[in-house]
């Protein structure tokens, strides 16, 4: 990592302007709203972990080492809605998005500033309703909510968390339709859509899936407090409802959703492959479009979840062979990040680690979907562990190393300063082993038939468990590292200097950290995205 | 906002820009609200499919004249509506917060046939499900289902109305204010959309919930 200028330091920028509470609280800035939401789903990653932990310390053991049942139940509850809810549907688009998106524009910021503020203080009303709920006893109903666990039959603290999960959803809409409307009118002179970093053209996947998806959840989680409040049988089959209605209405939204964690996170993979490669994108129209694809095909897949719900076994022919075309835009992603590795000039910093990271990891997790989708082999793997450990390796292996790939790539821009980047490699190291360590073994698991949210499993599963205990416990510390570098660096790093990885992108041609208005004068783009060639034949006469 | 006239935003480069942008994300949350009224639409949909007799009773129980004429002074509000974006880009302000009025009071007389000669008749007569329910024909749990959906998607419906109501007051206060003129009447365009969208939900309700069994 070395700044080949010396930086100069801005006057002011917009994290020096102004110090009062009042001007964080009250701010209108994209770039600062991105802080706002970085330290709050810091905190919900925080509490998500703590649960997850609670849950592997339990499973040590095949009798239970620490918990109730009961309390397993709300434990994994709580680790699924959270982490899901309040920390991967926000993750990159709320803080990368806001922060990069008006950047990479060239624009001064997002179409609506004001309802992007609101839409950070919705989330945190959400957010809290569901940690008051949590605190109060929690909820044992899983992420899903499925009836008839989330009527009346169990009754645990479901009005408060699906009010929580419903009104954080108002701030997923928020922000998609602020996205959406920046990305099409906010564009910089010259800035065309096929001159668009591949990063915003995932984010405007995003914010579709969040637009259209979102309002069905909403109404979902109404229809069940409706029920809840009135005794009337939407859901709830002692009632006389349909419990398989709710599983559709869930995962029409829920599905998508996933496209939502995963998406934002191919968008960074793009933006680091190339970084870090030193050469323009292999592909870059079928990149873009394969992220409006995945957005599409998401939307009719989400019968995959109900192959033994006792939906129509013709409706899961046809939810069969759409999720397995899923794969194939997905696939043409990897192909094209593999192929614009070919002959770069590779580097190995931090947010490169994590790119390929999640490549290789999402490349596993995407695979063992096929087996899922496959309605014969999901007869034995349905809520097994198996399940687990793919959409973990989506998820954690997938959405998270890009997320962390992002936080460590635009980390100098965002701060205006350098982080240790041995230390920053050691910490995604730590990562992946331990990340593989915790979840390979579930699939072994799963395979051999171990179910998934019980407390208790049968004895010969326990070397396998304690593994992924073992496994669970050096992901943690992965994930501590940063907390502590980053810390450091936000006041004692090295400066940083506009653009300390010699990247192209307009992001990178502003100030670090940007000033208020982002730019000095609207940038004019004249060129494709991608011009590494041009920069390293720079370097040369250089 | 201190003075009504060429405000653009920050963000904005020019007026044109910011009323593209509004436009397009006024469409873009219509959007957001079909597929929120979308679900309730799947979800009555295959109970109507499950229990059709039971529907068709409850729709039976509905006062179909009642609704039709709901209908149209709501029909009648998008109308005013409509004329009151023209003579908001025709700059012509007294007409502009005439047609406002109206479109209230319209909205307003939609709103007392809904609740009070509709709603609380229909409590009274037992049939809201959860409060008050004593139908006891066949079928009673699933005319409860259709009522339920019913209380619902009009109740949302509803909600909707009122939010525009408000919208309707604040933009009357602007106008009466003075800040709109031909070259800026971006709030009423959009309130518009936003209204004609209200309208058009009620479209699609009225026959759906109305007039199951065609029972005229």
């Amino acid at each position: 990592m070395s700044s080949t200028e010396v930086p100069i330091e801005p006057r002011v920028h917009y994290l020096n302007a102004d110090y009062s509470i009042k001007s964080w609280l009250l701010t209108t800035d994209h770039k600062r709203i991105a802080w706002l939401y970085l330290i709050a789903i810091t905190f919900f990653f925080t509490v998500g972990g703590v649960a997850a932990v609670l849950m592997r310390l339990n499973l040590l053991e095949p009798q239970g080492l620490l918990v109730e049942p009961e309390t397993y139940n709300k434990l994994f509850s709580s680790h699924g809605i959270v982490m899901i809810f309040f920390f991967m549907v926000p993750s990159i688009p709320a803080v990368m998005g806001n922060f990069l998106i008006p950047l990479m524009l060239g624009a001064r910021d997002v179409a609506f500033p004001r309802l992007n503020l609101l839409s950070w203080y919705v989330f945190m009303a959400g957010g809290s309703l569901v940690l008051y709920a949590l605190i109060a006893g929690g909820v044992d109903t899983g992420w899903t909510f499925y009836t008839p666990l989330s009527t009346l039959y169990l009754n645990t603290h479901v009005m408060a968390t699906a009010t929580g999960v419903f009104i954080a959803g108002f701030s997923s809409i928020l922000t998609g339709l602020n996205f959406v409307v920046t990305i099409h009118k906010m564009r910089a002179p010259g800035l065309t859509w096929f001159r668009l970093p591949l990063f915003i053209w995932a984010m405007y996947a995003t914010s579709i899936i969040f637009i259209i998806g979102t309002p069905v959840i909403a109404i979902s989680l109404a229809l069940i407090a409706l029920e809840r409040a009135f005794h009337v049988g939407i859901f709830d089959p002692a009632l006389g409802g349909d419990p398989i209605l709710f599983q559709h209405l869930f995962w029409f939204y829920s599905h998508p959703a996933v496209y939502v964690m995963i998406l934002p996170s191919m968008g960074v993979v793009s933006e680091l492959i190339t970084s870090f490669s030193k050469k323009k994108i292999f592909g870059y129209h079928f990149i873009a479009f394969s992220s409006v694809a995945i957005a599409a095909i998401g939307f009719l897949v989400w019968g995959h979840h109900m192959f033994v719900s006792g939906q129509s076994i013709y409706a899961g022919l046809v939810f069969s062979a759409l999720s397995m075309a899923v794969a194939i835009p997905s696939a043409v992603k990897v192909f094209n990040w593999t192929a614009t590795l070919y002959k770069g000039s590779i580097s190995y910093e931090a947010p490169m680690l994590y790119a390929l990271g999640f490549i290789g990891l999402f490349t596993i997790g995407g695979l063992t979907g096929l087996y899922l989708a496959t309605t014969a082999l999901d007869q034995h793997l349905h809520a097994t562990y198996f399940v687990v450990a793919h959409f973990h390796y989506i998820m954690v292996g997938g959405a998270v190393m890009g997320y962390m790939g992002a936080i460590h790539y635009w980390w100098p821009k965002m701060s205006g300063r350098l982080y240790p980047d041995g230390w920053a490699r050691v910490a995604a190291i730590i990562i992946f082993v331990g990340f593989n360590l915790t979840f390979f073994p579930q699939f072994v698991l799963g395979y051999l038939g171990m179910p998934r949210r019980y407390a208790v499993y049968p004895p010969e599963f326990q070397t396998l468990n304690v593994i992924s205990t073992a496994g669970a416990s050096i992901l943690g510390l992965g994930y501590v590292i940063p907390l502590i570098y980053f810390a450091w660096s936000a006041r004692y790093g090295p400066v940083a200097g506009p653009n300390p990885w010699n990247a192209t992108g307009l992001e990178w041609t502003t100030a670090s950290p940007p000033p208020t208005h982002n730019f000095e004068e609207t940038p004019v783009v004249t060129e494709e995205p991608y011009g590494y060639d041009r920069i390293a034949e720079e370097i040369q006469v250089a | 906002m201190p003075n009504s006239h060429a405000i653009v935003a920050e963000q904005f480069d020019d007026r044109e820009q910011q009323h593209e942008a509004a436009s397009l994300g006024m469409w873009i949350f219509l959007g957001t609200e079909i597929m929120f009224f979308g679900g309730l639409f799947a979800g009555y949909t295959v109970y109507r499919n499950l229990y059709t007799t039971a529907f068709e009773a409850g729709s039976h129980l509905l006062n179909a004249k009642i609704g039709a004429l709901n209908t149209a002074v709501l029909i009648c509000s998008s109308l005013t509506m409509a004329l009151a974006v023209h003579a908001a880009q025709t700059g012509k302000r007294k007409r502009l917060m005439g047609f406002l009025v109206s479109t209230m009071v319209l909205g307003g007389v939609f709103l007392y046939i809904k609740f009070i000669l509709e709603w609380l008749h229909e409590y009274r007569d037992g049939l809201a499900p959860g409060l008050h329910f004593t139908y006891s024909g066949p079928q009673a749990s699933h005319v409860a289902l259709f009522f339920c959906f019913y209380f619902l998607m009009t109740g949302v419906h509803a909600l909707h109305m009122i939010v525009g109501e408000g919208i309707m007051t604040v933009l009357l206060i602007m106008a009466w204010r003075g800040k709109f003129s031909e070259r800026s009447h971006n709030h009423i365009e959009i309130a518009g959309l936003y209204w004609h969208f209200i309208d058009i939900v009620w479209i699609f309700l009225f026959p759906l919930l109305y007039l199951l069994g065609a029972h005229f």
